[in-house]
């Protein structure tokens, strides 16, 4: 699965929760998935205000999960303004719930040692 | 490690309520209660009495509370949301003390037999209302409720037989364009 890099997170008593998603796991990336999985789709510019981040950082993140076929990117018009919108994709909405799945695991790991 | 993990999870739902309260406006809700008030500026135009009048739009403020009530909770659904989520709460906070109000003058306008400062007072309130709700919302909604001020403001200094039509303008018009706006944008 693309973007999918392996990233081993180890507990404090070495148990490891493996396979972090390097692609969502940055901040912004993360909140671009989180958003667009509480949404049918969202414009580029309700990510910006959702987000509170610059244009360029978000053009330059939602690239990265759109390469990844995290989302999906289409552009119109509205009129003579042009209009971006953006839409989680299946692989995206499963990285995130696997993304989820990782966390609560080792919230959990954590919790039991 | 598992402080990061929480922190993360927190990162995630705050996001999803906050985009969550983006698209969880019902568009065609809206557009349903201007509808209505369209229905209703017709009705109350003919009644003869202030009591009528007065009744006639407090039926259809009635109507209006639960065709959004109603289409909230299908949205909401539909977006697998909580219809009281943070967003959701923070909105009826900033809302209700407007519409109190506009409640609470109503009845001491009306009482006082200045039943046609009640339109203009009616949208300014319910403007202020939308504008405090809205600063959670998607960019339209506090335009909307702009709207609505300045409307009723005009309302307030011109002929008291105009109300009718600031109300259908308002609560009708407004509603109507606006709910479609929202509903082509946001998903229905």
């Amino acid at each position: 699965m693309p973007g999918t890099g392996g990233m081993q997170a180890l507990t404090g008593g070495g148990n490891p929760i493996p396979d972090f998603d390097r692609l969502i796991h940055e901040r912004l990336r993360l909140g671009i998935v989180s958003a667009l999985a509480a949404s049918p789709s969202l414009t580029f510019n309700d990510l910006k205000k959702s987000l509170n981040t610059t244009d360029g950082n978000l053009s330059v993140h939602a690239r990265k999960l759109e390469e990844a076929n995290y989302v999906t990117c289409t552009k119109s018009f509205e009129g003579r303004m042009p209009r971006t919108e953006y839409r989680l994709t299946e692989t995206g909405r499963q990285a995130l719930e696997k993304y989820l799945d990782h966390m609560e695991a080792l919230i959990h790991a954590m919790r039991d040692r | 490690m598992h402080s990061r993990a929480m922190d993360n999870l927190r990162f995630i739902r705050e996001t999803m309520e906050r985009a969550g309260a983006l698209t969880a406006v019902p568009g065609w809700g809206g557009f349903a209660m201007g509808v209505s008030a369209l229905g209703a500026a017709v009705i109350a135009s003919q009644q003869t009495t202030p009591k009528a009048w007065l009744l006639a739009w407090l039926i259809e403020g009635a109507v209006a509370f639960l065709i959004g009530a109603v289409t909230l909770r299908r949205k909401a659904a539909s977006l697998d949301m909580a219809v009281m989520s943070g967003p959701a709460r923070k909105f009826a906070l900033s809302f209700t003390p407007a519409v109190v109000a506009a409640g609470l003058l109503t009845v001491v306008l009306f009482r006082a037999g200045l039943t046609g400062a009640i339109p203009g007072m009616w949208l300014l309130l319910y403007g202020v209302g939308i504008v405090s709700g809205g600063t959670f919302s998607i960019p339209v909604v506090p335009v909307m409720g702009f709207s609505f001020c300045i409307l009723g403001a005009l309302a307030l200094f011109c002929p008291m037989a105009w109300g009718n039509a600031f109300l259908a303008a308002g609560f009708g018009g407004f509603h109507v364009v606006f709910g479609y706006v929202i509903a082509r944008r946001y998903g229905g």
